[in-house]
């Protein structure tokens, strides 16, 4: 607007005073005022989603944390267990789980009739339905590694059967058991009144943390500790390949490169992998991980190389980003006092770039803690995470799941008692994750430095 | 400087630990209706047995046996679990990649059941000539053979609800849909006399079964690529759609799920042990013989699948919802006699 066209209006607008809105003015102040509450609309919607997504994940997971358990006395009946009498451990370890099963259920029956439970369920098989299956493989367990207990009555605090456990998380419902063939009417009267009496109760549920996956058959025992150190092994193949690779590559781009068309071009192509979904890596890594160098299946090695190529490019931008906020009088004066070029980088810049750095490798990280779909081709999903490894090697070798591979395979089961273990994975998953950018922002807070 | 160096002696050591060391552990990978089986007894091997837990993987049927067939060796799966018997293509395959010597094992019987909204419309009773009717792309009005006009299940049979036709069945990579297919599409096929009708027409009989086993693509059929879950959820939302389970995983969902009779008869695992219910499939895995001896366990996870205390009526597999195979006493003689396909036969 030029002032030729203010000239007219000029006029009768100074006769009016400052303090007097006029009509183009009122527009102007509306203007922004709208474009405020859209800000503010924009920040209610987030943050309702955000409420939504959380409430909805610790709703559905938090139950996940607590689990139902059976206290009982359980007699280890030495002629099942020890039928030659000579407690030799390779005599003991013939007997299978389901010699023990028998023992478990005469315990549990024994809890009910000794306190005058009345119930139509009059046999100990009927008790079949109340316990998990994974307790005769504790009990056995326990056995093999205390043979001389043999003949003794032992206290046991184990799992109930996921049917029963959904009862007293209001997942299962009473006019619902009626065509369920796993529990009914009767074993949810027994389950009230050994509630009642003690015998069953809900506790904190470390082995969900812990522990390792478990069959289809017994939700009540998964857990997700295999697949948490699944993660960890390929967190350290990410580290310990990602950082100094993709350090390297950034100091070289952006302190030694001379400035062509080759070096523009590695820029762009940096820039665009970043952008490549991740699913792509995930037939990289089969192709030339699997395939062509023969590498194991489902073994975290292979995973955390597919993560580090997914995440180089992220720690390459965020280092040559740190990088280039160094003021260039530091290379300068440490140039004049005669220090070489590589003595200017080492010694002076990265120390200044390393918060950058360090923030950057952490947040690319945590991204690739959380990718599930490269996982899904190399065969980290299935019933896998089910073996502790035995040592560091076996760690990165031994076919093992992660994290978000062991959410993806609960929430595809088929027993509603894993969807309720998936989203309890959200929350640890979700833990790490904040922990991670939490750590990510101390360290810029505490270290980074402006200029 | 000695970061990076041992860095890569690190490296070093972990690339040559894998050719160092052998495998000790047994790897399936396959179908995802066989898949709950296994990882049951994966389990309780582990816990039974000094071998480490087998790792289980899904894929599908086809998937796994490809992977089987790629050749003998630690990379390879040792076992490759099936919803259906391997085609004789699959075993050339093999055979090209020096997989000569397989054991089939067949495990016993699953039935496919076709569930809907457990306060959805009234389906109680299906044959198979109502969804051949209701989901073929071309049926046969009058003598002529005419795109599929049927809208509602009503249309198809006066008998069932008034709903828009919305079926999810399995996707073409699931073993489930060969046995949909060829038992209920192709039944039912038979059943209204459309195929009588297309081979009248100057059909050969290939052509004119795979025209009875072509799915309409308008929308009312929705293929599921993904798990029964994927199914329960489009059930779940959509209360008219009937979809196609597996009967263990029906058998875990009844608050949710409603099932139908097909033929007159409720599935169950009596009606399936007895034949009595048509829409049932063998369920298979198959061994790597090469492999016995080589990785530990192989031989004593395939006995021990197969054990009367785990696939037999009584068993854990059964409580799952598999119907125990009668021949399970031949197939256990088998295996401890290495007997491979073809020999024996």
């Amino acid at each position: 607007m030029s002032d030729a066209s203010l000239a007219p209006a000029a006029s009768p607008r100074a006769r009016r005073s400052l303090m007097e809105t006029d009509a183009h003015t009122a527009k102007r102040n509306a203007a922004e005022k709208r474009f405020r509450l859209y800000g503010v609309a924009a920040i209610c919607a987030g943050l309702f989603f955000l409420v939504v997504l959380l409430t909805s994940i610790l709703g559905n997971g938090l139950s996940a944390f607590q689990q139902t358990f059976i206290t009982t006395q359980v007699f280890l009946d030495p002629a099942k267990l020890d039928k030659a009498g000579n407690r030799d451990p390779d005599d003991i370890r013939k007997v299978s789980t389901f010699g023990y099963t028998p023992l478990i259920q005469n315990a549990v029956f024994e809890e009910v009739t000794s306190r005058n439970i009345e119930t139509p369920l009059d046999s100990a098989k009927d008790m079949k339905a109340l316990i998990s299956a994974s307790a005769a493989a504790q009990v056995r367990d326990f056995v093999i590694a205390n043979p001389d207990r043999i003949g003794e009555t032992v206290e046991f605090r184990i799992l109930a059967a996921s049917r029963v456990d959904g009862y007293l998380k209001d997942r299962v419902f009473r006019e619902d058991v009626a065509r369920d063939k796993n529990i009914d009417a009767e074993h949810l009267d027994l389950t009230d009144a050994l509630v009642s009496a003690g015998v069953i109760a809900k506790q904190f549920n470390t082995s969900f943390i812990f522990g390792s996956d478990a069959s289809e058959s017994r939700a009540e025992s998964a857990g997700l500790g295999v697949s948490m150190l699944g993660s960890f092994f390929m967190m350290l193949v990410v580290l310990v390949l990602a950082l100094p690779i993709g350090v390297a590559a950034s100091i070289y781009l952006e302190e030694f490169a001379p400035q062509n068309r080759f070096t523009d071009l590695i820029e762009v192509n940096i820039s665009n992998l970043a952008a490549v979904p991740s699913i792509v890596f995930g037939i990289l890594g089969l192709a030339v991980f699997i395939q062509f160098a023969h590498l194991p299946q489902s073994a975290p090695i292979v995973g955390g190389l597919v993560l580090t190529l997914m995440t180089l490019p992220t720690i390459i931008i965020s280092t040559r980003a740190s990088l280039k906020s160094v003021p260039p009088s530091i290379r300068d004066a440490a140039l004049g006092v005669g220090a070489s070029k590589m003595q200017a980088v080492f010694h002076h810049v990265l120390p200044l770039a390393m918060p950058g750095i360090l923030t950057g490798t952490i947040i690319g990280l945590a991204q690739a803690l959380g990718e599930t779909a490269p996982l899904l081709l190399i065969g980290m999903v299935g019933y896998i995470a089910t073996n502790y490894p035995d040592g560091f090697v076996s760690g990165f070798m031994d076919p093992n799941s992660a994290m978000p591979a062991q959410i993806y395979e609960w929430a595809k089961r088929a027993d509603p008692a894993y969807y309720e273990r998936a989203w309890g994975g959200i929350i640890i998953l979700l833990v790490f994750l904040l922990t991670m950018n939490l750590i990510a922002i101390l360290l810029r807070r505490r270290f980074e430095r402006r200029w | 400087m000695s970061v990076k160096l041992s860095v890569s002696a690190l490296a070093i050591a972990a690339v040559s630990a894998t050719t160092a060391a052998a495998r000790d552990n047994v790897q399936v990978a396959g179908s995802s209706t066989v898949l709950p089986y296994a990882s049951i007894v994966a389990e309780a091997f582990g816990e039974n047995f000094e071998f480490p837990t087998p790792v289980v993987e899904s894929g599908g049927s086809s998937a796994g046996l490809k992977r089987f067939c790629e050749g003998v060796g630690e990379n390879t799966i040792d076992i490759a679990n099936a919803s259906r018997a391997i085609r004789e293509r699959e075993i050339a395959v093999c055979a090209e990649n020096g997989v000569s010597d397989i054991i089939e094992v067949r495990i016993g019987y699953d039935g496919i059941v076709f569930a809907s909204q457990i306060d959805g419309p009234d389906f109680v009773a299906f044959e198979p000539s109502d969804w051949f009717l209701a989901l073929a792309e071309n049926i046969v009005v009058d003598g002529e053979i005419v795109a599929n006009p049927n809208m509602t299940w009503a249309d198809v049979n006066a008998d069932l609800p008034a709903v828009e036709i919305a079926a999810f069945i399995p996707g073409t990579k699931h073993g489930t849909r060969e046995v949909f297919e060829e038992k209920v599409l192709l039944q039912g096929c038979e059943d209204t006399g459309a195929m009588q009708a297309m081979i009248d027409g100057g059909m050969s009989e290939d052509d004119a079964e795979h025209a009875c086993m072509s799915v309409r693509t308008d929308g009312k059929s929705v293929d599921i690529d993904g798990d029964y879950t994927e199914t329960l959820a489009r059930i779940d939302s959509n209360s008219e759609g009937v979809g196609v389970f597996g009967l263990a995983f029906y058998e875990n969902n009844t608050d949710t799920l409603k099932v139908a009779t097909m033929s007159g008869v409720a599935p169950s695992t009596e009606t399936i042990s007895t034949g009595e219910y048509p829409v049932s499939r063998p369920l298979f895995f198959y061994i790597k013989k090469a492999h016995i001896g080589v990785i530990p366990g192989l031989k004593e996870f395939a006995s021990f699948f197969v054990a009367d205390e785990i696939a037999g009526p009584d068993g854990p597999l059964a409580e799952y919802g598999l119907v125990s195979d009668p021949e399970l006493a031949a197939t256990q003689a088998m295996i401890e006699a290495e007997e491979t396909m073809g020999e024996g036969m």
